[in-house]
């Protein structure tokens, strides 16, 4: 170094992407015991993807390939969008998301931290919109009845599309808990009838568990201040809030804070997605902001829109607003306080 | 108990300090030659007073101080004048700077020193006398401390003394309260009675308990009512703005000094200063300076002013991979362009470097906004902006987000993750707006002459047409209309300089 500072303390960027992959180990780890091991399919199915696709834009750019492939952050991107997807997919959908995601969301914005938009929401949201009835086929969870796929099994689905002998596909998929409100409300029903039923596939499952599981991630990404308490806590609370106030004014149409907070994206979102860096605010207030506003539209799409979540696009409409959430919430430059604000008296 | 205030973002640095730490501080052996920079202080340089051949004595005045950023450059030791030419000098660049060098006789001879009767003189006679006697910031700003005494319209309620010391691996100051506590508290008095400050705040980083425990027996012995605090040690507590701050809950408004909010800030270093110029009137030659890092004998020693840095570090003997030296901290500090540079009023230490203790990072990776520079910035800048500014050239946006707050002390590049050299960027947005100021003004002032010269031509001009009418016609009518005339001047100009004008608002915009 030829120049001061001659002491880092910083990690790498590398070391930030591997931690953000360790905290969504236990997560991944629920995943499997709740809906099987494709899920480990789709993840490695996304890895390479990202990996391949990562490699080609950089040459095509003419970045060097080794360093940035060595970044880690592609895998972080491909974690994330095969985690949200349903863990029986066809390979080709989780194939298309990533790449789409690598080459469009991140590279032809100019490659790691020029990214406007969330890469991996972006996937997430182009799969959904061109392939609705993929994405909503999620495995019925371990706590219902229906045969289970091992990994022969789930690889030949995964890959062929072959179904083991005498399994229906109905009776390997059930609809998400945040699905079954949304239709069973549509169909007139009211919350304490939908939620009391035990046949339902809304009754509390698995869902807790993996919850918990990105919650505890997240908490290891606070230890190790990889992301800061901002942007989960308000993003949490906000949502709690929304829901709450939803939920006091009419209680059999509105689920409660509780559900909203547990089934769904909600905990990967304010841990994992919506504590992106490079797509997010920088700002402690524009932080605070930003998830408290992408936790009210995850509300609102979630339950007046025609999504079965709303966290992809909630966040990918407040990554439109952060340059302008940056510039209106930078903190006052010392020696600059507004007068009268406990600067100089 | 007073009431800490916590400013913003800082970091916990590992402090290396107990390595200079174990011996006292030593004076240097006398060099072949020293070598004494006109130019030692912020401002103007001093003008020489010496000529090659010439015998100075000891604390002899060689460099007058010329305008009012100022202040006198003296003889370190008695001897001859060898030389007064550009030389090398401590600064990143590598430039050359005029130096008076001096070959010494070894028999110190003093010029005669005269105590100056601070109490009893007039306080501006006592502000040119320690003017003339070279007093600068020896923390490392180096500003002439005559104006800083100098409250002007303004009142100085609070004299802030920093021994805060904060950079790692630099122990000076620390060295200097240990060992010398009673100067330095006599130097805090003069400072407190120039500026008629009534409360007095010394603050010491609490990783130096010798040196808080030797200023307490001090100011007790001295029967003063100064308060020690000591202060956490988070770098960089010791930045006179977080010094301020951490001890009064005050901030510095941007663009203004300590004085406007009726504070003043002194490093201790001066103030020993003060104290052996004042008491005893000596110039300020020497300075207490830490040699470590890559070294088998980290130490402190008073170096005279002048004296190379070979000279300085080979007190230390610094190991065969030392591959530069280092002036400041690890944080702050810049490489010497060699060791034949001297030391200045502003060398407060030297780090001898080698791979081994200051690892050359990984190349650079993208910013992530990973706003980790934002959290440690003392100044709450954001610091990732800046830097994108800096980069794409878009300094009126960088000026716009308080470029010219940074003050550099590093905390954003120690822990971006990406490696970036943010401070690099800053420095070098900076001295871009510096350039393109320069370039303006000159421009301007290109533009001002030229007006005034076609003004000049024009009214000559009309008066050669007057004596010429004068001559043939010889009436009265002769005399000329001043309007006519003027009308004409303003034509020239606004005909002539309209082009230039627009030439240097595009250079504004640009
Ligand atoms: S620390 Fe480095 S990577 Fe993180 S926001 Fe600052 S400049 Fe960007
Ligand atoms: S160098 Fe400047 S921008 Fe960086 S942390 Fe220090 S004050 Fe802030």
């Amino acid at each position: 170094m030829m120049s001061a500072p001659f002491v880092s303390l910083a990690g790498s960027v590398q070391g930030v992407m591997l931690r953000v992959l360790v905290a969504l180990v236990p997560a991944i780890a629920v995943h499997v015991w709740l809906y099987g091991p494709g899920v480990l399919i789709q993840l490695a199915v996304a890895s390479a993807v990202a990996l391949a696709t990562e490699a080609l834009m950089l040459k095509l750019r003419g970045s060097p390939v080794a360093p940035f492939l060595s970044d880690l952050s592609a895998l972080v991107t491909a974690w994330l969008l095969a985690l949200s997807l349903p863990s029986l997919a066809p390979w080709w959908l989780v194939a298309v998301g990533t790449a789409f995601a690598i080459a469009v969301a991140k590279h032809l914005y100019g490659g790691l931290g020029n990214n406007l938009f969330n890469p991996a929401m972006v996937g997430y949201c182009v799969l959904i919109i061109s392939f609705p009835a993929h994405m909503t086929r999620w495995p019925a969870p371990v706590a219902l009845p229906g045969p289970d796929l091992g990994w022969i099994e789930a690889a030949a689905f995964i890959f062929f599309g072959d179904l083991p002998a005498g399994a229906a596909l109905d009776a390997l998929t059930a609809a998400t808990p945040l699905d079954v409100v949304k239709t069973q409300l549509a169909a007139n029903r009211t919350l304490t009838e939908i939620l009391g039923q035990p046949v339902g596939h809304a009754v509390p499952d698995g869902s807790v568990w993996l919850a918990l599981a990105y919650a505890a991630g997240g908490l290891f990404l606070l230890q190790q201040r990889v992301i800061t308490w901002h942007v989960p806590v308000a993003y949490l609370a906000a949502l709690a809030v929304v829901a709450g106030l939803f939920h006091a004014a009419d209680a059999d149409r509105y689920a409660g804070p509780l559900f909203h907070l547990t089934y769904g994206a909600s905990v990967i979102g304010a841990f994992f997605i919506l504590t992106d860096p490079v797509s997010g605010p920088t700002t402690p207030i524009g932080k605070l902001l930003f998830a408290a506003s992408a936790a009210a539209l995850t509300y609102l799409i979630r339950v007046f829109g025609g999504y079965p979540d709303g966290v992809a696009f909630a966040v990918l409409i407040m990554n439109m607003a952060v340059p302008l959430i940056d510039a209106y919430t930078q903190l006052p430059v010392y020696g600059k306080k507004p007068p009268g604000s406990g600067g100089a008296p | 108990m007073r009431r800490l205030h916590r400013f913003h973002g800082g970091l916990k640095l590992e402090d290396h300090k107990a390595i200079s730490t174990a011996r006292p501080i030593e004076p240097l052996p006398l060099p072949s030659e020293l070598v004494v920079p006109l130019a030692q202080h912020i401002g103007a340089a001093a003008k020489p007073l010496v000529s090659p051949g010439e015998r100075v004595l000891k604390g002899q005045l060689i460099g007058l101080p010329e305008g009012y950023v100022s202040c006198g450059v003296h003889a370190p030791t008695s001897g001859r004048v060898l030389a007064v030419e550009p030389r090398r000098v401590p600064h990143p660049s590598g430039l050359s700077d005029l130096c008076v060098v001096i070959e010494p006789d070894g028999q110190e001879r003093w010029v005669e020193r005269e105590p100056i009767d601070y109490l009893n003189a007039d306080p501006s006679e006592v502000r040119n006398r320690i003017r003339q006697a070279g007093l600068a910031g020896l923390g490392g700003a180096v500003f002439p401390s005559f104006i800083k005494l100098n409250p002007g319209a303004n009142t100085v309620r609070t004299l802030v003394v920093n021994g805060a010391e904060c950079e790692p691996y630099i122990t000076c100051d620390d060295m200097l309260m240990r060992a010398r506590a009673p100067d330095i508290v006599a130097g805090i008095e003069i400072a407190r009675h120039l500026l008629g400050a009534i409360e007095v705040l010394i603050g010491i980083e609490d990783n130096k308990p010798e040196a808080i425990a030797a200023m307490r027996t001090a100011v007790q012995a001295g029967g003063h009512a100064f308060e020690i605090v000591p202060v956490p040690s988070i770098y960089p507590a010791g930045g006179e703005k977080q010094l301020l701050y951490t001890l009064t809950g005050l901030e510095v408004p941007s663009g203004k000094r300590p004085h406007d909010i009726g504070l003043a800030c002194f490093n201790v270093g001066s103030l020993y200063a003060l104290a052996r110029a004042v008491l005893h009137g000596e110039p300020l030659i020497s300075r207490i300076t830490t040699i470590t890092g890559n070294v088998d004998e980290p130490r402190n020693v008073e170096a005279l002013i002048g004296t190379p840095v070979a000279n300085l570090v080979a007190a230390g003997r610094p190991r065969p991979d030392t591959d530069a030296y280092v002036m400041g901290g690890p944080m702050m500090g810049f490489v010497l362009p060699g060791p034949d540079v001297p030391v200045v009023k502003a060398t407060n230490c030297v780090i001898a470097r080698s791979p081994a203790l200051f690892p050359p990072l990984p190349a650079p990776m993208p910013c992530i906004r990973c706003g980790r520079c934002a959290e440690v910035c003392p100044a709450r800048l954001a610091p990732m902006d800046l830097y994108a500014f800096a980069k794409s050239q878009n300094f009126g946006k960088a000026q716009e987000y308080s470029l010219f707050d940074c003050i550099e002390c590093g905390c954003c590049s120690a822990v971006c993750p990406s490696h970036i050299p943010l401070v690099d960027y800053y420095r070098y947005a900076k001295s871009e707006i510096w350039a393109r100021e320069r370039e303006r003004k000159a421009a301007d002032l290109a533009r001002r002459r030229h007006e005034f010269r076609l003004a000049r031509l024009a009214r000559e001009q009309q008066e050669r047409a007057r004596r010429l009418a004068e001559k043939t016609g010889g009436t009265s009518q002769a005399s000329p209309d001043r309007e006519a005339i003027l009308a004409a001047i303003e034509q020239a100009k606004s005909r002539k300089a309209r082009p230039a004008a627009e030439t240097v608002e595009q250079g504004e915009v640009r």
